[in-house]
Formats: C-alpha cells, structure tokens, sequence
C-alpha cells in the first residue's frame, strides 16, 4: 500500500477519522433517526417491520448526504485539490480513490450498524439480511452519485444545501429497490429487487468517476 | 530532462473579459522567469493556464522534454511543481504526514526527513499544521516543491508571509533548482535575488 492511489485512499480516510471528519457524525445521524421512528411510530411491531427497510434506507441515504461535503470541498478550498491534479493519477483516478475512501469510511460502516438498528423494528432474521445485503450492495451507488453532486457543486459557498436537490432524485432508484429487497423477503416472493440494484450500483460505480473528473476539471478552470 | 517552456501569441480571458493577449515568451532549462504586473493583470491566472488548470482562449503553451514537447495541459501537469495562494495543507495532519502524503502521491521516493530539516522545520514534524504559523506554512510548501521532484517550478508569491531568512532560503532553493537545470516561474513583486527573465503583464 504505498502507491499515488492508495496514499490518497488513506489519506482520506485518515481525515474522515479525524476531528472535522464527518465518519462518526454520519453514523450518529443513521442512528437517531432509526431510533426516533419506531418511539414515534409506536409498539406496532409488523407495522414497524414492514416500514423498517423503507425508513432505514432513507436514514442511511441521509446521513451519507452529511458526509459528502467533504469528499471535494475540502480539498478545493484549501488548494489540495490542484496539487492532486497535478500528480501522476488522472482525474478520473483521484474520483475512484476519493469514491472508495468515501464508502469505506461511510456506507460500510453504515451498513454494519443497520442490524442493529434493524432489531428497533422487530424485523426478522430473513429480513434483516437482506437489509444488510441490500445496504452492502446499494450504498457503493449512493457514495458513486454523491460524488457526482459534490463534485458539480465543490467551488459554490454552501454547496451543501443544493447537493440533496441534485443527490437525491438520482438515489430513487437505489432505495426502491433497497426497500423493497426487505418488503420482498417478508411477503415471501422472488427477490429480484436485490438484482436489479445490483445492476444500478454497477452503473453508477462505472460512470461516477468519469462525470466527477469532468466537474472538477471545470471548476478548477473557473 | 527539461529543455524549455514557450508560449506563443498566448491569450487568456476570464469569463467575457480578457485578462491578457498576444503573450510570448521562453524559458529554456536553467532559467528562472519573473511575471511582474499590477493586481489583476493575470499573473496567477498565467501560472495556471501553464499548469493546465485554465485553457487559453488562443495561442499555446508547450513544455519541451528531452523525450518530445507537451502542450496538452494534462500531459503538462506530470511536470509541474506548484506553490499556490492556497497551501493544500489538513490543519488535523501533522506536517510530516502532510509531506509524506504528497511524496508518495507524486510517487517521490525521498525521505522527508532531509527536507523538513532543509526548510527549518524538523523540530515541528510531528505538531498537527494548525499549530503552524502563515510563514511556517509556506516552509512547508517548499519542502513540499523539494521532495516532489518536477522540472518545472511555478510559484505563485513565492516569498509571501516568508521571513528574511525564509526568504534566503526560497532563493536558495530556487537558485538550486535553476543548477540543476530545472525551471523557475514565479510570479511576484520582490525581487528574487537571483538572474532571470522578466515578463511584465499589462493590464489589458
């Protein structure tokens, strides 16, 4: 581990442990969400089971939304992100390295926190492991089109209030499927969901380094 | 090795408004160039279109290697040792660990050690940068530019926030530099102690 890709991994991932590193606060976000909705939503366990994977996909969507600020705006603001550009990586390369220290520090720990979260709604084995399935496989996408948005939005004051409006209606497809992974495995039909959001975290794992290069390349111009 | 930088009927515009035109200069290895101009004559927005961050509105920029000349600005950048307005420095980093961050990204293999100590900031290696002062920052950049290891220097305000013997030391560093037939474009408006070119932009 001592290439230009794996240093600028880790040190991205260093900074997201660290003060001002928003890993842990993301993670608090996740957590006190899913808890508020079943004391809100009360003792009502198959209602809670059977909203349980809607409302924790959208808790984990959320709070990876908290965190994207930092993966370019950081290091636009404080010129690291010219002396990136200026290394050996293309751009292309720093958007996968910067895309994968994201989900490393963000939507995996997510995901290992969600069946846990998942026992507050009272879901069943079965169930809870295709949340986890679903989380494992769907939040690459979610941190793939999050840096899209940061990317887009990286060289604007307070860019992070636009960032949901741009973020948030490409993760559709993600936490429908995501959803409805765990609604499927509880009405005991065929899951084809997990399938198909396979294919989309795919996708957008595939196209998110070529669209972020391209948005940083014109706002390093700008 | 390097062998020049030239720019030829090199312009820039900014938006709708043209920052300069008709530019013209070369630089061959061993050189230093000093962009000389008022605020907002373009000096910083020259060094960046040479780093490739800006495209020219018209005219071109080439870096002649002795292995062929460049002048797509991507191709550029493999090239370019930058120090910025802006440091790139994590105030939650150490600054050894800030170094050897970059050392390993530009695929320097040196020990940061030599330069910390070169810099005169070897006893503060292991602080976290907010503890560190503008001028200690600016040191820091410098070890930066050392281990880095690229022919070709633009320094924007070289000797900004530097004290004097920070100031001695960047000459130094720069005159270093130009011996060991590297290329120095700083833009400033000190003088550098130290034989170069002159370029002066006019405010169009």
């Amino acid at each position: 581990m001592s290439g230009p890709f794996a240093s600028l991994v880790l040190r991205d991932l260093k900074l997201a442990a660290r003060s001002g590193g928003s890993a842990a606060l993301a993670l608090a976000f996740f957590a006190l969400v899913a808890t508020l909705v079943p004391l809100g939503v009360g003792a009502d366990l198959k209602l809670l089971a059977r909203i349980a994977g809607g409302v924790l996909w959208v808790g984990a969507v959320l709070a990876a939304l908290l965190s994207l600020d930092r993966l370019y705006q950081g290091d636009f603001d404080d010129g690291s992100l010219e002396l990136i550009a200026l290394s050996p990586l293309s751009l292309e390369q720093v958007a996968l390295a910067k895309l994968f220290a994201h989900w490393i520090s963000t939507g995996l720990p997510l995901t290992l926190l969600s069946p846990l979260l998942a026992v507050l709604f009272g879901l069943p084995a079965p169930a809870m492991l295709a949340l986890f399935v679903s989380l494992l496989i769907g939040t690459p996408a979610v941190s793939a089109i999050g840096a899209i948005g940061a990317s887009l939005t990286l060289s604007l004051k307070r860019g992070g209030l636009i960032l949901p409006l741009i973020v948030l209606p490409l993760l559709v497809p993600a936490v429908i499927f995501g959803a409805g992974a765990v609604t499927s495995v509880l009405d005991h039909l065929s899951n084809g969901a997990l399938g198909l959001l396979a294919g989309f975290a795919a996708a957008s794992v595939l196209l998110s380094p070529f669209a972020a290069a391209a948005c940083v390349r014109l706002n390093l111009a700008g | 090795m390097i062998v020049s930088l030239t720019a030829e009927k090199l312009a820039c515009a900014r938006g709708e408004r043209r920052v300069f035109s008709g530019l013209e200069f070369e630089v061959r290895a061993g050189e230093a160039l000093v962009v000389e101009g008022a605020n907002g004559a373009g000096k910083t927005s020259l060094l960046r279109l040479i780093a490739g961050f800006l495209a020219p509105a018209s005219g071109s920029v080439t870096l002649s290697l002795d292995t062929g000349a460049l002048s797509d600005g991507e191709e550029r950048s493999r090239h370019i040792g930058w120090l910025g307005h802006q440091d790139g420095i994590k105030p939650q980093m150490a600054a050894s660990e800030q170094l050897e961050f970059y050392a390993r990204l530009y695929g320097a293999t040196a020990p940061v050690a030599p330069a910390l100590e070169r810099v005169g900031l070897l006893r503060q290696r292991n602080f976290p940068c907010r503890y560190l002062s503008a001028g200690q920052r600016k040191r820091l950049g410098l070890a930066r530019l050392i281990l880095s290891n690229r022919p070709l220097w633009l320094l924007d305000e070289p000797f900004a926030a530097l004290d004097s013997a920070g100031r001695t030391l960047a000459a130094d560093l720069m005159r270093a530099h130009c011996a060991a037939g590297g290329i120095v474009v700083a833009a400033t408006h000190d003088p550098l102690g130290l034989d170069a070119r002159l370029l002066r932009l006019e405010a169009a």
